[in-house]
């Protein structure tokens, strides 16, 4: 006996449908079948609730669009304090004990300063430039910038600047791995990633054969199981990222259930077939930003130096310190990782309640780094909870050199967000490993789509620079006179650096 | 091709024998990191103390060092072979898929963690000492000896094995084998156990002067991991 209601009803217009039996094909989780009325011999579909996940794939493909998903409606009695999901999931914990799992980044409802914050233009004076008429650039180009000039003795400059990584715009796919989303996903980010002239992170699963030929705009991952990690590996990439940690679970490592490691990924990730593939929160061999230093400079030998060495790191309350120790290891590049960003699974607790929101986390590392004039021994890459071009203008405004965007990019391949992905059984193809599924997302529509929406960011992007009389992104990095707080208190507005609107 | 490291930094060693081909001796090595990081084809022989992650990424190249070797040696590594005549530091072996490594002197803290195979490659950590604590953490393949040569008491520290989930460490000891975690399953190894680890025994005794043969004849904890999904029922789905 189930003692949860379902959360969802499938609402079918019996008048439209034409019993084609689409939904039944396409339901992953089996929630609709087609049976037949015993006394009146006639056929009849039918739905189970309690399976649906509202992953919306039969609403999509009903040609005659008879279905719906709506909340099921049933409710507890009202309470301000216990609210039905805190209800729910005790009495899942009840039942199965365990730690609660989840997937995506987290939909409880913080403040979201994105959207406290808005963007200038110019009026009168310094006007606006028009994106179509004038040249608008969008290109930035990743790694630690030299401090000094040299010269050789003939008083010619050297060249000393060091391995860089240039992008088209400053937007990147951020880090899946090939395990938590299909090959297939894989593949449409690393082509729409050549094609856009920008990176895709393959996470920490290792590279399947068949995307090496992606390596240039690639991004290889090193994470605590170093699955997959071998010389050719590393020297692939554009770029090598160690993982530190997560937004969405920062001081947890990754699981990976053996039921997903098949022949395919038990290869790419070097690990035995169907077992764990256990990721823990700590590198064994870091324990200090020496330790650190270590590993980004055995990366830097084992790839001759030509590789910038990002270090990731989720977003917690001593971000700007750490950062500051991250920028004196020998790194290039800083990524972090804001508590709403995504995942393939992560315990619910920790989702929700674990790391900082990544404007704020942002807007203090940029500070600290400036501060101690350390700023532009490093780039700074911020992802979790991008979900626009305007993010992306606030973002960079507020100190960054590029963002990371991976639920967006989902989002573009098909996803739904109905944050089952630690089920496995994904009905869009992405979060999956089930041959049946994983051949619905097809990489040459998925590319595509992929390069429609960061063509389409990239355009808005000019146009919002234009606006602000910017032509260069490189003049809007760090440029907080561009912005302004709405509704924020005057600690958030210091700690943004930003003033209020009005002011 | 004989370098002398000396006062040589790091950067400017490795530099050198990545430009070096066929065998490379190092002399007077003084701490120096990263030695042979990402080597696919090289023999490298080192006299005196090489720095930490010696072999990092090590891809069929072969590394001797006649003296002790430092922390996270073998990390990552993917193929070839490290013989260290002396001890090893911590973390030894971190991650390794492949190739060998043989220590004459005892190894610290955590050798052999996130040891894994996959299809045909096997990775093999044999120590002649004893090992520290988190011997094999993790471990999800490949194969760990520790022979306790000259060890009057435990040849491991605490918590040997924990979290292991594949692979096999032999543990050489008259002892009792206390405080193994729950994921461990430890029973005295039979002869046909032996039998998988003589190929390695001989090799270690080749590498270093002893009677391999002899060593099989002797008594060995065999620690395989209770499940291969130690996280199963863990998790509940919200």
């Amino acid at each position: 006996m189930n003692l949860i209601y379902p959360e969802f009803e499938v609402a079918r217009n019996t008048e439209r449908c034409t019993k084609c039996g689409i939904c039944v094909k396409q339901c992953p989780n089996g929630v609709h079948a087609l049976k037949v009325d015993p006394t009146t011999g006639e056929q009849k579909l039918a739905a189970d609730d309690s399976r649906c996940v509202d992953c919306q794939r039969c609403v999509v493909f009903c040609p005659v669009r008879a279905l719906k998903i709506v909340k099921s409606g049933n409710v507890y009695r009202e309470n301000a304090y216990w609210a039905q999901k805190t209800i729910n999931e005790i009495h899942l914990q009840a039942e199965h004990s365990g730690v609660l799992l989840s997937s995506m980044g987290s939909p409880e409802p913080y403040p979201v300063y994105f959207d406290r914050i808005l963007l200038n233009a110019s009026q009168v004076t310094n006007p606006p430039i028009d994106p179509l008429r004038e040249p608008m650039e969008t290109r930035v180009s990743l790694g630690a910038k030299p401090k000094t000039i040299e010269r050789d003795p003939a008083g010619r400059i050297v060249n000393n600047l060091g391995p860089q990584i240039e992008l088209s715009l400053p937007v990147m796919f951020s880090a899946m791995s090939y395990g938590s989303i299909s090959l297939n996903a894989h593949e449409s980010l690393a082509r729409a990633a050549e094609e856009l002239g920008i990176m895709y992170n393959a996470g920490e699963g290792g590279l399947h054969e068949s995307l090496y030929k992606y390596g240039r705009n690639t991004i290889v991952q090193v994470a605590s199981g170093r699955f997959g990690v071998h010389p050719d590996y590393l020297n692939c990439g554009a770029a090598i990222e160690i993982k530190m940690g997560q937004g969405a679970k920062p001081g947890i490592g990754g699981h990976l259930p053996g039921t997903k490691i098949g022949a395919d990924i038990s290869r790419t990730r070097m690990i035995p077939e169907g077992t764990d593939a256990i990721s823990p929160a700590p590198h064994h061999d870091i324990y200090s930003i020496e330790d650190l230093r270590q590993l980004v400079f055995s990366l830097k030998e084992a790839t001759d130096y030509q590789k910038p060495v990002i270090v990731k790191i989720a977003a917690v309350h001593n971000a700007a310190a750490i950062a500051s120790g991250i920028a004196r290891s020998g790194a290039d590049i800083i990524a972090i990782d804001g508590f709403r960003g995504g995942t393939g699974a992560a315990p619910t607790r920790i989702r929700d309640h674990v790391g900082i929101p990544i404007e704020l986390a942002l807007a203090s590392v940029d500070q600290r780094l400036r501060e101690e004039g350390i700023r532009d021994s490093v780039s700074l890459v911020v992802g979790g909870g991008i979900r626009s071009s305007a993010d992306v203008v606030k973002a960079v405004a507020l100190g960054a050199d590029s963002v990371y965007i991976g639920t967006a990019a989902l989002v573009a391949l098909g996803c739904r967000l109905c944050r089952n992905c630690h089920a496995g059984r994904c009905a869009w193809g992405i979060a999956t490993q089930d041959p049946e599924l994983v051949k619905r997302l097809n990489p040459n529509t998925g590319y595509k789509r992929l390069v429609n929406l960061v063509r389409g960011w990239q355009h808005e992007i000019q146009e919002m620079m234009g606006g602000m009389g910017i032509n260069a992104i490189e003049s809007l990095r760090g440029n907080r006179l561009m912005l302004r707080g709405i509704g924020l208190n005057e600690r958030e507005l210091e700690i943004l650096g930003i003033k209020h609107a009005g002011e | 091709m004989r370098i002398v490291a000396d006062n040589l930094d790091s950067m400017k060693l490795n530099q050198r024998i990545r430009k070096a081909s066929g065998s490379v001796l190092i002399d007077r090595c003084f701490g120096q990191r990263y030695i042979g990081s990402g080597s696919k084809d090289k023999k490298i022989t080192i006299y005196g103390t090489p720095g930490n992650a010696l072999g990092s990424y090590l891809d069929g190249a072969t590394i001797i060092v006649h003296g002790n070797g430092q922390d996270m040696i073998g990390d990552t590594m993917n193929s070839g072979e490290i013989v260290i005549h002396g001890n090893a530091g911590d973390g030894l072996g971190y991650a390794m898929r492949g190739g060998m490594i043989f220590v004459r002197g005892s190894a610290g803290c955590r050798a052999g963690i996130h040891m894994k195979q996959y299809q045909d490659q096997k990775p093999a950590l044999v120590i002649g000492g004893k090992a520290g604590s988190f011997l094999g953490e993790y471990m999800a393949g490949g194969m760990i000896i520790v022979l306790g040569l000259g060890i009057e008491d435990a040849p491991v520290g605490d918590f040997t094995g924990t979290g292991m989930h594949g692979g096999c460490i032999y543990i050489r000891t008259n002892r009792e084998l206390a405080g193994l975690p729950a994921q461990v399953h430890s029973e005295i190894a039979a002869w046909e156990d032996k039998q998988e680890i003589l190929p390695l025994l001989l090799r270690f005794g080749a590498h270093f002067g002893c009677d391999g043969r002899a060593l099989a004849d002797d008594r060995y904890y065999l620690l395989k991991p209770n499940t291969a999904r130690p996280y199963a029922q863990l998790y509940t789905k919200n």
